[in-house]
């Protein structure tokens, strides 16, 4: 079954890759860049926190109260240099930060992660099937969205208690919303392309048609809002933790060194919230940063 | 003659609207005065065609008139408001789970836009492969075989099968689709403006992979489009569409040499043809009228130089004019005129 | 007798670094009244060309070359501010999309009577007087009325004819119209080309019509031009190249016409597609889809005269036999 053959030409045009436009697109932005370098310096810095941490703040017994509240750059008994000061009970703030990203990045990443999955398979789901179901998903997503994120961290947190995973659990509960209206919105306008209708017309199982078509042609906003999330996310955590409600005593995430400090503030003791803050400005910053330029990227009309 | 083979596929009294029915917060608002009642667009109205194995037939009219909507219910794709769609000699609706299923893979659309029909994030062998592999029609091992031949089949080289639809020219994109809806074996193509995205020059290729796959493969076709100048080469029988409905259908010379309906006369005045002596350019007079509200009675009235009283109220049915020819104006009422 | 628009050897590039020629090499000339289709394919650089013309390239384009002689000025010479004074007044284009030429937020009346006032210091009542006429002429009915309604009220048949309007304002010497009528319906088509045809006779109005729709300009223009891959391939009067094409290309054009062709038989093809711009085989860009072509080729061919007429090949065909 062969027919005459068609003249074809054995050259594509030349485009470049989508990806890599996308990454030239990205680099033209020196913010966005700098984000990035920032970003995964912080990122190193916190898979290896343990490793460079000249202290464990975890461990009590590396911890001497004799050292509380020293001043940056002060030095130990143990000849142990406490760059940035300690707090109360003689932790090393440095080690306190490193680790301290180590928890507000798992938070982070944690929470956005698992409410993208979930807040993904809504919005598609909703979108794909229509009617009734789309209904009633779509009024739960507005029912959650209309109460402000940090009372739904706080309520949650009042049923499931203290400590990080419960607070990852709040986070993920109060923001899976945003993606589902989101990937809704792409899904609708993506459903209606002839691509999802050829699909339809080879009798591709449904399942099919959501994952393999429609869901990877929504994936770019996610990706944008998942960035910012994880910022947002920080934030959160560290807010919880500030009023007292997030990680315990025991677990130094950013926004329990800043709380901890907070009531030396004014004594002139700063750096014990000094530090932590800087370094969790840093980060929400350099991630917005790069969430930006994610957008604009990533903008179908770009694409 | 062809007229004797029974019809592939017919579809019986057609409409469909679009438009969303109330819920239960608008029809509050609506009886409360506060909304306008939702628009309802009158896509087509009790149309009916049948096209016979073998046969192209070919689908003309304005932009709005409703061409790809109907393409698109006789194709399956979306249900109709109203009637039926009869396949092989049996409606659709009633046939069972498998039969469906078989009589849905014979019939496949050609989209207009080709890059719009593949999706941007699968390779080609992968677009391909996808349907014939989901369905048990590609033997154990023989993927790349199979890919290669329809690929090959639709006049695509199947070397560069391993890319993505946006690193091709339109023209080879819309044999991407081509060999996509071959590879499910089909019995009937609708080919919904299959080649108007497409340069001159392309698409005079793509015409001819078409009817040379006609003869090959047997193959009957539904072909969408506004272009008279396509539609007079490559057709059997042609059918023009007025704002939802099909105003005249007649075999092509027919239509070509002896129309009938008041519109086809003043589309036919505008097929495109070369012409070597600078020539005046005559219109139809008014503009398209809008689906959202269709003139009473015959639709084409606002814009018919023979318009009557009766025109204006009673809706013309399709009566033959001659064998084969099929008609829908009052004109033909008239003793003669 | 002198031309009213010379064009001479243009090239138009986009690009800081890889020099892209759209437009290369172009050149032509047009009298009063007269029309000229430039037709080709997609990409081939017809657009290109005629926004060379209007001094509305965007950005990274810029002519890099030749001459635009537009009644005696080179307006490749003229700056911004000379340009604008021109364009709407003496030059006007109507484009494929009529929102390029309309605000959506503006009424039809208001953007008019700017237009009008752009150029000609008359009152505002004048200017409104001239709009609606303007707007009667293009056969839009009620026009007092239709000046008060914005563009999105309009069909798209209406608002072409709306742009239209607004290019004649002025009554200009030259109109370049970008395939004014690919967007509309057969019926609607053929309604603006007759107005224009009207219009463009009464005011002894210079056309360029862009399409690649021969049939279209086979009745429209005096003139034809084609284009390819950003080089004229030919020129002449439609009768002379429709005719009896002389390049393969043209010829090939004409012939994969479906009119052109028999029922039941296959359509004569142009084989292969066109390279991109920045991919062209060197010599003759038409090589590499050419049946005629042969080592020669391998040069660029000049664009060779013959009578009134011109094109780009080193081995032209004989009258055509269809
Ligand atoms: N999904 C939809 N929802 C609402 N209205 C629709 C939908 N699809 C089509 N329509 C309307 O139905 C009418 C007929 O549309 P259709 O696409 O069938 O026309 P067509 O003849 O194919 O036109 P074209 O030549 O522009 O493709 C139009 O008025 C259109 O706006
Ligand atoms: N702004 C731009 N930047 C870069 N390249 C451009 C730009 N505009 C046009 N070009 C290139 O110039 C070439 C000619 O384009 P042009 O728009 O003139 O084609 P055309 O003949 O009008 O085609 P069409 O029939 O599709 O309108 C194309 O290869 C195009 O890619
Ligand atoms: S029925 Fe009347 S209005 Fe309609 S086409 Fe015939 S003559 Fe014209
Ligand atoms: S110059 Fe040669 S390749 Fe070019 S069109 Fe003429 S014959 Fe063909
Ligand atoms: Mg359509
Ligand atoms: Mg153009």
């Amino acid at each position: 079954m062969t027919i005459a053959p068609l003249p074809v030409m054995p050259e594509a045009p030349p485009e470049p890759g989508r990806l890599r436009r996308q990454l030239q697109e990205f680099s033209r932005s020196p913010g966005a860049v700098t984000g990035l370098a920032v970003l995964i310096i912080i990122i190193v810095l916190a898979v290896f926190a343990s490793v460079i941490s000249p202290q464990d703040p975890y461990d009590l017994t590396q911890l001497d109260i004799l050292d509380g509240r020293l001043p940056p750059g002060s030095e130990s008994f143990s000849g142990l240099v406490y760059h940035l000061g300690t707090d109360s009970q003689g932790r090393d703030i440095l080690s306190g930060i490193l680790y301290g990203l180590r928890t507000s990045l798992t938070v982070g990443i944690l929470s956005a992660f698992a409410a993208a999955i979930i807040g993904t398979t809504v919005g598609l789901i909703a979108a794909y099937i229509g009617g009734r179901t789309e209904n009633a998903l779509m009024r739960l997503v507005d029912l959650q969205l209309s109460f402000p994120t940090i009372l739904m961290a706080l309520m949650m947190l009042a049923i499931l208690g203290k400590g990080v995973l419960n607070v990852v659990i709040a986070l993920i509960i109060a923001e899976w919303a945003t993606y589902a209206r989101t990937v809704r919105a792409t899904a609708l306008v993506e459903r209606e392309k002839e691509y999802i209708e050829a699909a339809r017309s080879f009798r591709l199982p449904g399942w099919r048609i959501l994952f393999r078509h429609l869901l990877p042609n929504c994936l770019a906003p996610v990706i944008v809002i998942a960035t910012m999330q994880v910022a947002r996310a920080i934030g959160l955590e560290a807010t919880l933790s500030f009023l007292g409600l997030g990680a315990s005593v025991t677990e130094p995430s950013l926004g329990m060194l800043i709380s901890n400090g907070y009531q030396y503030l004014l004594t002139g003791l700063y750096w014990i919230s000094f530090f932590p803050g800087i370094a969790l400005l840093v980060t929400i910053v350099s991630i917005n940063l790069v969430g930006d330029r994610l957008r604009d990227v990533l903008n179908p009309r770009n694409t | 003659m062809r007229d004797l083979t029974p019809p592939l596929i017919e579809a019986r009294g057609i409409s469909r609207r679009f438009g969303s029915k109330p819920d239960l917060a608008a029809k509050i608002a609506l009886r409360l005065g506060l909304a306008k009642p939702q628009p309802i667009v009158h896509a087509i109205d009790n149309v009916s065609l049948s096209i016979r194995r073998g046969e192209v037939v070919g689908l003309v009219g304005e932009s709005g008139c409703g061409k790809s909507t109907l393409g698109r219910v006789i194709a399956g794709i979306i249900p109709p408001s109203e009637g039926q769609v009869i396949w092989q000699g049996r409606d659709r609706e009633s046939l069972n789970p498998k039969e469906r299923h078989a009589a849905a893979l014979a019939t496949q659309m050609i989209f207009q836009n080709p890059m719009a029909a593949l999706n941007p994030r699968m390779s080609i062998e992968d677009i391909v492969s996808e349907a014939p592999r989901t369905h048990g029609l590609v033997p154990k091992g023989g993927r790349q075989d199979y890919v290669d031949r329809y690929l090959r089949l639709a006049g695509f080289d199947p070397t560069m099968k391993g890319r993505y639809p946006h690193q091709f020219s339109g023209g080879q994109r819309q044999r991407v689709n081509i060999a996509r809806a071959l590879a499910v074996q089909p019995d009937f193509l609708v080919c919904d403006e299959s080649v108007a995205a497409l340069d001159v020059s392309i698409q005079a290729q793509v015409i001819n992979l078409f009817m040379e796959l006609r003869e090959r493969l047997d193959l009957t076709y539904l072909f969408v489009s506004h272009d008279l100048g396509v539609v007079e080469h490559i057709s059997d029988r042609v059918a023009i569409m007025y704002l939802g409905r099909i105003v005249e259908e007649a075999p092509v010379e027919e239509v070509f040499l002896r129309s009938n309906h008041p519109y086809t006369q003043a589309l036919l005045a505008e097929v495109p043809r070369i012409e070597l002596t600078k020539r005046r350019f005559k219109a139809v007079e008014g503009e398209l009228p809008s689906p959202l509200n269709p003139p009473n009675g015959c639709h084409f009235h606002p814009r018919c130089p023979f318009a009557m009283d009766r025109c204006r109220i009673e809706v013309p049915l399709k009566r033959e004019v001659a064998p084969g020819h099929l008609s829908a104006c009052h004109l033909n009422d008239q003793p003669t005129v | 007798m002198s031309a009213l628009l010379e064009v001479r050897n243009l090239a138009t590039e986009f690009g800081a670094k890889l020099g892209l020629r759209a437009v290369n090499d172009v050149s032509f000339r047009l009298e009063r009244g007269k029309v000229l289709g430039l037709v080709g394919e997609s990409g081939s650089g017809k657009s290109v060309t005629g926004f060379s013309i209007m001094g509305l390239l965007d950005r990274p384009g810029r002519v890099v070359d030749g001459q635009i002689l537009f009644d005696g000025t080179d307006l490749a010479t003229l700056s911004d501010a000379e340009m604008r004074r021109l364009r709407g007044k003496r030059i006007a284009m109507v484009f494929q999309d009529p929102m390029m030429t309309l605000n959506p937020v503006l009424t039809v009346g208001t953007q008019m009577i700017e237009a009008v006032r752009a150029h000609d210091p008359v009152s505002k009542d004048v200017a409104r007087q001239r709009s609606r006429d303007a707007l009667g002429l293009v056969g839009i009915p009620s026009p007092d009325e239709r000046l008060s309604a914005y563009p999105h009220e309009f069909s798209g048949g209406m608002r072409q004819r709306v742009a239209i309007a607004i290019a004649l304002l002025h009554h200009p010497d030259l109109i370049i119209a970008d395939e004014p009528t690919t967007a509309l319906d057969v019926t609607i088509q053929s309604q603006i080309i007759s107005e224009f045809q009207k219009l463009a006779e009464q005011s002894n109005t210079a056309v360029i019509w862009i399409t690649h729709d021969l049939a279209i300009v086979s009745r429209l223009a005096d003139d034809i031009a084609v284009m390819y891959a950003g080089r004229l391939v030919e020129t002449g009067s439609v009768e002379e190249v429709l005719g009896d094409p002389r390049h393969p290309y043209t010829r090939g054009l004409i012939m994969s016409v479906p009119s052109q062709n028999h029922r039941g038989e296959p359509l004569r093809q142009i084989p292969g597609m066109t390279p991109a711009i920045n991919r062209l085989p060197p010599g003759c860009s038409f090589r590499t889809r050419c049946e005629q072509a042969t080592d020669a080729c391998a040069a660029m061919p000049d664009l060779m005269s013959e009578g009134s007429r011109a094109f780009r090949c080193f081995h032209p065909v004989a009258r055509i036999d269809a």
